[in-house]
C-alpha cells in the first residue's frame, strides 16, 4: 500500500539538503533545505521562474543536481532515477497527452511503462477514471478534452502506478473553481487516507492554502521562509501591520501627516491606479488605523480609502516580494521611500 | 473527481521489489509508436503515393519484358529486371524506391521529439520508470519496422505482380538477391530516419525539422550530382586538350564525391545487387571490358563488390543515430 512504501523507508518522503542547481551564472536553486513526511502536504509557492519546477524535476531524477543532495521515497533520485519514478506520481505544469488517444488509451500507456499487471489494468483504469469523474468521457480523443479534463486526467495519470510520494506541478491552473474545490478534495483525501506526500506547487496561494499542512515559500530559487500557514503569518506580524491609505490632497502633506502617527515604521508611495490616484502603503508596530485616519483628517486632507491586509497567505507573500523590491529599490537610490 | 471512490487496491503483483516486473521501456514505446504509425494519415499517404510509383515502374518493365520476349528468353536472372528494367522513360523501380523511400524515414522521424515537447508529453512520458534512451530507441525501432513493413510489401507486390504478368518465377538465387536488396533498402531509409530523428531532437519545432530533413533529400538526391560536377571541376579543373589519364581521373574525382551522398552509395549497391552481370562499381575503360566473357557474379561475389558501400551506410545511420542519442541525453527537459 501507498503508506507502506514510504513507512518501510523510515524516513521522511522528501527530504533535500542544500540542493543546488546552477545554468551557468543562474543560480536556480539555492541550498534548499526541504522535509516532507507521509501523509503530509507541502505547498511550494513562489512566482513563476522561482525555481519550483527544477527543484521538483531534480527530485524526479529528470535533471542533475549541482550540489547537494534529494531522498525521495529513501531513494535518491540522481542514482536511482528509474526506482524514484517508479514510486513517484507526477502532474507536470501544463501536463500534455497524446491528441489521437483516448483519455483511457493514454492512460494504458502509463500503467504498461509503470509495469501494470495487463489482467487489473482494466478495472483500476476504470476506478481512476471515476474517481477524477471522466468516467463519461474517457473514450473519446484527448483532443478534444478542455484544459480541465486534461488536468484531470494528469491526476489520473500521476495515481496508475500507486504512488507514495505525489509532486504536482501547478495542479489548480486551469480548473474553473469548482473543479479547484474537487482538485483539493482529492489531494486532502490522498494525503489523510492513503498516507500519501504532497508535494505541490503553485503561484496562487488563496487556492491551495486551505490543503497545505506546511507551506514554503519560494523566491528567486531560496526558500525564505516555511512552516504552517499561522506561523508564518504570526512571523510576519512581528514584522509590523500594513495599512493601504488612500487619500486626496498634496502627497508630501499626506506623508508628513502618516509620518507623524507614533509606532509608525515606514510610509511608502504605491504605483497610482485609475482606481484611486493616491495610494500610501504604511507599515506600522501595531494596528494603527484609526489613528492613521485621524491624523489624515486633522490635517485637512481626505481619506478616500483605508484597508488593513489580512493574515492570509497572499499578504506573506506579497509582503515577501516587496521586501526583496524595496531592498533592491533602496541599493539602486530609493524611490518615493521615507522613514 | 466527482465522487471520491475508495480507490482499487494496488496490483501487488507489479509493486515487487525495485527493479521487478518492469517491462522493457523501448519495447513499450516501440509498440505505441507502432501503433500510431500504423493509424496515421502519413502512413495512408505513403503507401498511395509509393504503391502508385512502384506499380507504375513495374507494369511498364513488365511490359517492356514481355514486348521483347524474342530477345529476353534465354536471358539469366529474368526475374530480376522487374526491378531494373525500364523501357518506357519509367525510371526502373529500384531507382524510384532510391529517390522515394527516403520520404518514408523523414515522416516516421522528422516529430519524433519535438513532437512529444510540443504536445507537452515530454516531462510526463519521462517521469515514468523508464530510461531516457528508451525513448529514442522505442522510436526508431517503430520507425524502422514501419519502413521495413512497406518495403517488404511492395518488394512482394513487385514479384507478385511479376509472376501474374510474365508468369515466370523467381530462381532460389534470384529470391536471395532480392532479400539482400530489401535489407539494404532498410538500412538505407533507416539513415534517413535517423537523419530525420536528430533533426527532431536538434529542431524544437516539428515544422522546421521536416524542412530541414526535406531540403537534406532534396540535396543529397537531385543535386548531388550537379554540386559534384562543379566541386570537380573547381578541384581539378580538365584542360579541353586533357589527356585520356587526366580525364579518368577528374572522373574518378567526381565519383568518389558523389559517394559522399548516403543516396549514391544505395544506386552503387542496389545496382550492383540486383544485377548478377555488373561487375564493377564505376566505369571502366574499354579496354578494361575488351575481350570480356560475360558472366554472372553469383551473390557473394555481387556483395562483396558492393561491401564497402554497404557498410558506409550503416556507418552513417549509425553515426547519425548516436548523434540524436547523445543531444537528447544531453538535452533538458522543460520546454
Amino acid at each position: 500500500m501507498a503508506a507502506t512504501a514510504a513507512a518501510t523507508t523510515g524516513g521522511p518522503a522528501i527530504e533535500t539538503r542544500q540542493l543546488t542547481k546552477r545554468y551557468g551564472d543562474v543560480i536556480a536553486v539555492d541550498r534548499l533545505d526541504l522535509t516532507v513526511s507521509a501523509g503530509e502536504v507541502f505547498g511550494l509557492l513562489g512566482p513563476n521562474g522561482a525555481g519550483k519546477t527544477t527543484t521538483i524535476l531534480m527530485l524526479l531524477g529528470l535533471s542533475e543536481p549541482t550540489a547537494g543532495t534529494a531522498r525521495v521515497a529513501g531513494l535518491d533520485p540522481a542514482r536511482q532515477p528509474l526506482e524514484v519514478k517508479r514510486r513517484v506520481g507526477y502532474l507536470p505544469d501544463n501536463v500534455g497527452f497524446y491528441g489521437n488517444l483516448t483519455g483511457r488509451q493514454n492512460l494504458r500507456y502509463t500503467a504498461r511503462l509503470n509495469g501494470v499487471d495487463p489482467a487489473a489494468t482494466d478495472r483500476r483504469l476504470q476506478d481512476l477514471l471515476d474517481q477524477v469523474g471522466l468516467a463519461d468521457t474517457a473514450d473519446t480523443r484527448v483532443d478534444t478534452y478542455s484544459r480541465g479534463m486534461r488536468q484531470r486526467l494528469g491526476i489520473a495519470d500521476a495515481l496508475v502506478k500507486d504512488p507514495s510520494v505525489m509532486i504536482l506541478d501547478e495542479p489548480t491552473i486551469a480548473i474553473d473553481p469548482e473543479g479547484v474545490a474537487e482538485m483539493l478534495a482529492l489531494i486532502r483525501f490522498l494525503a489523510r487516507e492513503r498516507g500519501v506526500a504532497l508535494l505541490l506547487s503553485s503561484h496562487l496561494l488563496q487556492q491551495v492554502q486551505s490543503v497545505c499542512d506546511r507551506v514554503g515559500i519560494f523566491v528567486k530559487g531560496r526558500l525564505v521562509a516555511q512552516g504552517r500557514v499561522q506561523e508564518l503569518a504570526a512571523q510576519m506580524s512581528d514584522a509590523g501591520v500594513v495599512i493601504e491609505v488612500g487619500a486626496a490632497g498634496d502627497p508630501a502633506e499626506v506623508e508628513r501627516a502618516l509620518l507623524a502617527v507614533p509606532g509608525v515604521q515606514r510610509v511608502q508611495r504605491v504605483a497610482r491606479d485609475e482606481r484611486d490616484p493616491q495610494r500610501w502603503r504604511v507599515t506600522a508596530d501595531d494596528d494603527a488605523t484609526g489613528a492613521l485616519a485621524r491624523s489624515l483628517v486633522t490635517a485637512g486632507l481626505t481619506v478616500t480609502s483605508l484597508r488593513r491586509h489580512g493574515d492570509d497567505l497572499d499578504e506573506l507573500y506579497r509582503r515577501y516580494f516587496e521586501n526583496r523590491q524595496t531592498a533592491t529599490a533602496a541599493a539602486g537610490g530609493g524611490d518615493g521611500e521615507h522613514r | 473527481m466527482a465522487s471520491i471512490a475508495e480507490p482499487q487496491g494496488p496490483t501487488t503483483a507489479t509493486r515487487g521489489r525495485a527493479g521487478e516486473g518492469l517491462p522493457a521501456g523501448w519495447r513499450v514505446v516501440a509498440r505505441k509508436e507502432l501503433a500510431d504509425h500504423l493509424l496515421s494519415l502519413r502512413f495512408a499517404v505513403l503507401l498511395v503515393l509509393l504503391g502508385l510509383a512502384a506499380v507504375g515502374a513495374v507494369y511498364a518493365a513488365a511490359g517492356g519484358i514481355r514486348d521483347a520476349a524474342a530477345q529476353t528468353s534465354g536471358i539469366p536472372a529474368l526475374f530480376l529486371l522487374l526491378f531494373t528494367a525500364a523501357p518506357e522513360r519509367i525510371p526502373p523501380f529500384y531507382v524510384l524506391i532510391g529517390f522515394l523511400a527516403p520520404l518514408l524515414g523523414i515522416a516516421f522521424g522528422f516529430d519524433a521529439i519535438n513532437g512529444e515537447r510540443s504536445q507537452g508529453t515530454l516531462p510526463r512520458l519521462l517521469a515514468q520508470p523508464l530510461h531516457r534512451d528508451d525513448v529514442i530507441n522505442g522510436k526508431f525501432v517503430a520507425g524502422l519496422t514501419v519502413i521495413a513493413l512497406i518495403l517488404g510489401v511492395f518488394t512482394l507486390v513487385v514479384a507478385g505482380v511479376g509472376m501474374l504478368r510474365l508468369g515466370i518465377v523467381p530462381t532460389p538465387a534470384e529470391v536471395a538477391r532480392i532479400l539482400v536488396y530489401l535489407v539494404v533498402s532498410i538500412v538505407y531509409v533507416g539513415f534517413w530516419l535517423a537523419l530525420a530523428n536528430l533533426c527532431s531532437v536538434a529542431l524544437r519545432r516539428a515544422a522546421t525539422s521536416a524542412l530541414v530533413a526535406i531540403a537534406a533529400w532534396l540535396v543529397l538526391t537531385l543535386f548531388a550530382t550537379l554540386l559534384v560536377g562543379l566541386v570537380a571541376d573547381a578541384l581539378a579543373p580538365v584542360p579541353a586538350d586533357a589527356t585520356p589519364g587526366e580525364l579518368v581521373r577528374s572522373v574518378t574525382l567526381q565519383q568518389n564525391l558523389a559517394r559522399l551522398s548516403p543516396n549514391a552509395l544505395y544506386q552503387e549497391a542496389t545496382a550492383v545487387l540486383l544485377n548478377p552481370r555488373a561487375r564493377a562499381v564505376g566505369f571502366l575503360l574499354p579496354v578494361q571490358v575488351d575481350q570480356a566473357v560475360p558472366s554472372r557474379l553469383d551473390l557473394g561475389q555481387s556483395l562483396l563488390l558492393v561491401w564497402p558501400q554497404i557498410v558506409a551506410l550503416v556507418a552513417v545511420t549509425v553515426v547519425l543515430f548516436a548523434a540524436s542519442y547523445v543531444l537528447f541525453l544531453r538535452q533538458e527537459i522543460r520546454a
